[in-house]
């Protein structure tokens, strides 16, 4: 046990000897979640409101959209083996079956770029990597909706 | 003929049929502790205490401070559940020590005392209450009205009106709730719950006025739009206030009153 004098740092007996005096002061402790100039500005707007708005909506909306199309894939008619490159063109003949699979790529696509938007935002701290992660995201996600839309679009059945 | 007082006076000297001669058990109190003075990392002590298991988490860290080691520091003020200074995470939950008794919380097992999470720890038990209180500040926890004049008499509300709000003026700003929220350990920019509680007592307050101006500030990019409803904070309100519960009116609001 120390029988030196520790009071003047405060720390007793109890906890050994000190680490820091008076001369060499313990490094200040930086509140990390002080609101700073470089903490986020506050927004004035209300995507989050519409982005959450629509999760819910879209989400309604897919039930019905992906489990009919996973009826009508795998469950109906034959089940999985019937799919072909016949079957996928006699669908998209008809504009129904078009729109179909376009609301279910747009919905699709934007609910699940948005819950991954809402992840990145809670679990990735620093805003460097948040950057990063959503960049890659919404160029994944116009990527496949471009082309997607594309294709359903342009498809065409007399194709070699 | 004896009266009841005496009835119980003789009655006091025996122990009661079942219970050992001593209420005491033994009970081994973990602490985080953390001196920034002494080591850059918070470690983990552990307390033997002779202590009755019907006293409270409170009592025990009381004896460890006046009587084993005085160097352990924690906030308490009341000690009885209302100036909320004393939250704390007892055995991985955010309770108030003053409110929690020992019996309940199985003292056969080490109980663990922490800090609460998502606030910087200043020394052992005491974090930084500052960005929480920020937060706080920033829904105008405070009636407002447009008159401009001194008002006359008082400003009545019917108990329906009343009744609206009841449930979010419970909260004593323990920071419970704030800290058991996931979203807030992130980045701790998120409001939290305790001031969209706070929020939601103004916000559905006849008397008030600035209800829309809340409701703006609450549509944040950090607002109630980051809720999550995982129900933490409602677990961890030690004045069981329904907070999820506020937190979806306050979203509710906010669409109702755009669409």
């Amino acid at each position: 046990m120390s029988t030196t004098e520790t009071t003047a740092s405060g720390v007793g007996p109890v906890e050994g000897a000190p680490v820091y005096t008076v001369d060499n002061p313990a490094p200040l402790i930086e509140a990390p979640r002080k609101r700073t100039k470089k903490s986020p500005k506050s927004t004035r707007g209300n995507f989050e409101l519409a982005a959450w708005l629509f999760m819910r909506l879209s989400g309604i909306v897919l039930v019905v959209l992906v489990l009919g199309h996973l009826l009508i894939q795998l469950v109906l008619d034959g089940g999985v083996s019937k799919i072909g490159f016949a079957f996928v063109a006699g669908r998209w003949a008809s504009p129904f079956w078009q729109v179909w699979d376009l609301l279910m790529l747009w919905l699709a696509m934007l609910h699940g770029a948005n819950g991954l938007r809402t992840i990145i935002n809670d679990y990735a701290e620093r805003p460097n990597s948040r950057l990063w992660l959503k960049g890659l995201l919404y160029t994944a996600t116009v990527f496949t909706i471009l082309l997607g839309t594309l294709v359903i679009f342009t498809f065409d059945p007399n194709i070699r | 003929m004896a009266t009841p007082v005496l009835d119980k006076a003789d009655a006091a000297g025996q122990p009661e049929p079942g219970f050992a001669d001593s209420p005491y058990i033994t009970v081994t109190f973990r602490v985080r502790r953390f001196n920034p003075e002494v080591a850059a990392e918070a470690t983990w002590e552990d307390f033997q205490l002779e202590i009755d298991p019907k006293e409270r988490v409170l009592d025990g860290l009381h004896k460890i401070k006046w009587d084993v080691d005085g160097t352990l520091t924690f906030r308490r003020s009341c000690a009885h559940g209302i100036c909320g200074s004393d939250a704390m995470r007892i055995n991985g939950k955010n309770r108030l020590a003053c409110k929690t008794l020992i019996k309940d919380i199985n003292p056969e097992k080490p109980i663990t005392i922490e800090p609460i999470k998502g606030l910087t720890v200043l020394k052992d038990l005491v974090v930084d209450m500052e960005p929480f209180f920020q937060a706080y500040r920033d829904v105008m926890p405070f009636l407002v009205v447009k008159e401009t004049n001194e008002p006359t008499r008082e400003r009545y509300q019917s108990p329906e009106d009343r009744e609206r709000f009841d449930d979010t003026t419970k909260c004593i700003l323990c920071a419970a709730c704030t800290s058991s929220c996931p979203v807030f350990w992130n980045d701790g920019q998120y409001f939290g719950p305790a001031a969209i509680v706070n929020a939601h007592r103004f916000i559905f307050d006849s008397r008030d006025e600035a209800g829309e101006q809340r409701l703006e500030i609450l549509n944040d990019r950090d607002g109630v739009w980051r809720c999550r409803t995982t129900f933490n904070c409602t677990d961890a309100c030690p004045r069981g206030i329904e907070v999820t519960k506020a937190i979806q009116e306050v979203k509710r609001a906010l669409i109702t009153r755009r669409y």
